[in-house]
């Protein structure tokens, strides 16, 4: 069983970030959270592994 | 006094005095079943089949109109075959495998039951809920004829129960007046708002879904939708938030409208409202009929315990779920299947009181898994946070495009028989490599034999089923009996036995329940472990 990864782990962060933001321009409200419940559903998917999908869901509450 | 609360499909057991009420003082049964809807019925005949004389009490005199339950899965029927009442429901049902699932206008996907080959039943059919029980009370008149010890009293309103120590005492009110009898258990096979239950006292808990449904079973004049499962999530025509439509025999069609929770529901039920609905979703030219309709809400709720000393609850006065998955009807006929032979060796004297108790367990086991399926199945339907709506349509668009969300989408998890896994009367699993789906707890899947097929030969008693290895040709512990049935895959041609029962296994020694479910295997008979496990199987350890 793999971990979540909680450390830094994409090659180019800054180009990804911008990418993500670019996906939602023009979007409005509505459909920018339809993307985002798809994209979110596309990348657990990838990932797969139960435990980490686990993992990854109680980090993100996290706010502090 | 004594007034219908709905109307008869059927009148098949009318009110007729019985000495009973003549005798002056209270007479005692063995066993009383209170309700005489499909799980009841069922109960009588599990009983009845095993000499064991039962009373069955319904405050109608048959069946009610209107088919709640259309959908009867492979177990269900398997088990209605052990009462000698299953031919009649496959040759009526209306057998489907292909579902297809819409979101607004556009298939999503579709999907096929892919039914296995080599069982004798189907997965599903499809029958309007009063064939299916009067299939089983026509049966309970034909063993009645043949002798058995089974009776249905119509008009027979059960209106106070007293629980004894040993016994209970129940005022009964009939057309005639009120009679009292007396017997030794009692089953509550009285529906979801169970009286019983009430009498005594006892909670039904759980979750009550904001929602509700508007069925319309509609004979087609036309008939040209195909014999599938067709699921809409925010169909376009707008006449419900989802809506189902399925076929039933006779050329009746189900249409289920998810119409929400503020509704006027006399508004709702008037013909030419349905109709409405009906015909923005068929289109004008549709011509149809109606047969019966009616508005739903719905629950999954359960007792805590479905035993309370003599007194045990069965089917949905137990427990009650969603329809989405077909698990009402088809759990009630697993827990008439796990208490029948319990409650016969009870009552014969072969197994400890005790043994009931693995009824509830096993039965809560059952009635949990259902629960959960039935809720997830509603929450993905009737999505009720913003979010979860838009979870919900996210996973819908993308099962349009993309194969891997088609699993994440949820219009009703169909009913497939629960495994006793952990059950106290299972034994250790000892057959190395052996198949998971025949592991201790599961029931025994049907396979193809030379002559017919596996599970009427395992028949309503312990079996030592021997593969490819040999085994006494009975093994009895303190008067219950094991009989044999010795099969070798020599004689295997479609390989499904071995795959079901042997997988990278050699031999194998199978102890089976009398409702079929496994409660020992290992690769070869021994005696004393074998003696054990029979032991063990009805509660005497
Ligand atoms: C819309 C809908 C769709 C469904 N679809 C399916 C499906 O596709 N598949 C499936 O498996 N299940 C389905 N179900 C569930 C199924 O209908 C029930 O699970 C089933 O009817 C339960 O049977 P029962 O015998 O426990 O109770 P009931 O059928 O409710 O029978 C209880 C009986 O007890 C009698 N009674 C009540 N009080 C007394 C009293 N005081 N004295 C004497 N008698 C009394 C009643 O008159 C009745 O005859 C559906 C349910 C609904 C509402």
């Amino acid at each position: 069983m793999a971990d979540l990864t909680l450390t830094p782990n994409i090659a180019s962060g800054d180009d990804f970030y911008e990418e993500l933001i670019e996906a939602h321009d023009g979007l409005s409200k509505e459909d920018s959270d339809a993307y985002n419940a798809r994209l979110l559903l596309v990348l657990a998917n990838h990932i797969g592994d139960r435990e980490v999908l686990s993992a990854a869901i109680s980090a993100a509450k996290r706010k502090t | 006094m004594l007034d219908d609360r709905y109307t008869l499909a059927y009148k098949l057991y009318p009110y007729a005095r019985h000495a009973d009420q003549n005798a002056g003082k209270p007479v005692r049964h063995p066993v009383v079943v209170m309700g005489g809807g499909p799980i009841g019925i069922a109960t009588a005949l599990d009983l009845a089949q095993q000499g064991i004389p039962v009373v069955v009490l319904d405050d109608h005199e048959g069946v009610g109109m209107g088919s709640r339950a259309i959908c009867f899965a492979k177990r269900t029927l398997e088990i209605a075959d052990r009462y000698g009442a299953a031919k009649p429901m496959v040759d009526k049902g209306v057998v489907w495998n292909i579902g297809k699932v819409f979101h607004k206008d556009g298939q999503v996907f579709d999907f096929n039951l892919l039914p296995e080959e080599g069982h004798a039943f189907p997965a599903f059919i499809n029958l309007q809920q009063p064939y299916f029980e009067s299939f089983m009370i026509e049966r309970a008149f034909e063993l009645q004829k043949q002798g058995a010890p089974i009776q249905i009293r119509g008009k027979n309103r059960v209106d106070n129960v007293t629980v004894k120590d040993d016994h209970v005492v129940l005022e009964i009110m009939t057309p005639d007046g009120p009679y009292t009898m007396e017997t030794d258990w009692l089953i509550g096979a009285d529906g979801a708002s169970s009286p019983l239950r009430e009498m005594l006292g006892y909670d039904f808990t759980g979750k009550v879904f904001q929602d509700s449904f508007l069925i319309a079973d509609i004979k087609m004049k036309s008939n040209n939708f195909p014999t599938e499962r067709w699921f809409w999530f925010e169909p376009s025509h707008g006449s419900g938030a989802s809506t189902l439509l399925h076929k039933q025999p006779d050329d009746v069609w189900r249409v289920d409208f998810q119409i929400g929770w503020d509704i006027d529901r006399k508004e709702e039920m008037k013909e030419e409202n349905i109709r409405r609905r009906l015909d923005a979703f068929l289109g004008d030219d549709a011509d149809y009929e109606m047969v019966w309709s009616s508005i739903y809400t719905f629950q999954c709720k359960r007792m805590e315990s479905f035993r309370h000393g003599p007194v045990l609850f069965a089917g949905d006065a137990a427990h009650q779920v969603s329809p989405f998955g077909a698990r009402g009807a088809n759990s009630g006929m697993q827990d008439v299947d796990n208490l029948g032979w319990k409650l016969g060796m009870v009552i014969s004297g072969l197994a400890p009181e005790s043994l009931l108790d693995s009824y509830n367990s096993e039965r809560v086991h059952g009635a949990e898994e259902n629960i959960l399926n039935s809720t997830r199945s509603t929450d993905f339907i009737t999505p009720k946070s913003e979010m979860s709506h838009l979870l919900r349509n996210a996973v819908l668009e993308l099962s349009e495009h993309y194969e891997f969300a088609r699993p994440l989408v949820n219009s009703g998890r169909l009913s497939v028989p629960c495994v006793y896994d952990g059950s106290t009367l299972n034994s250790a699993d000892a057959l190395a490599n052996g198949p998971d789906r025949t592991r201790p707890g599961a029931s025994c899947p049907d396979a193809p034999l030379a002559d017919g097929f596996l599970l009427p030969k395992l028949g309503g008693q312990f079996t030592l089923l021997a593969i490819n290895t040999e085994v006494p040709d009975a093994l009895t512990v303190d008067g219950i009996t094991a009989t044999t049935l010795s099969l070798n895959t020599k004689d295997d041609k479609s390989g499904a036995l071995a795959e079901r029962y042997l997988g990278e296994a050699k031999s194998a020694v199978y102890l089976i329940r009398p409702d079929q479910h496994v409660a020992a295997r290992r690769e070869q008979y021994d005696e004393n472990l074998f003696r054990a496990a029979l032991k063990r199987a009805t509660g005497k350890e």
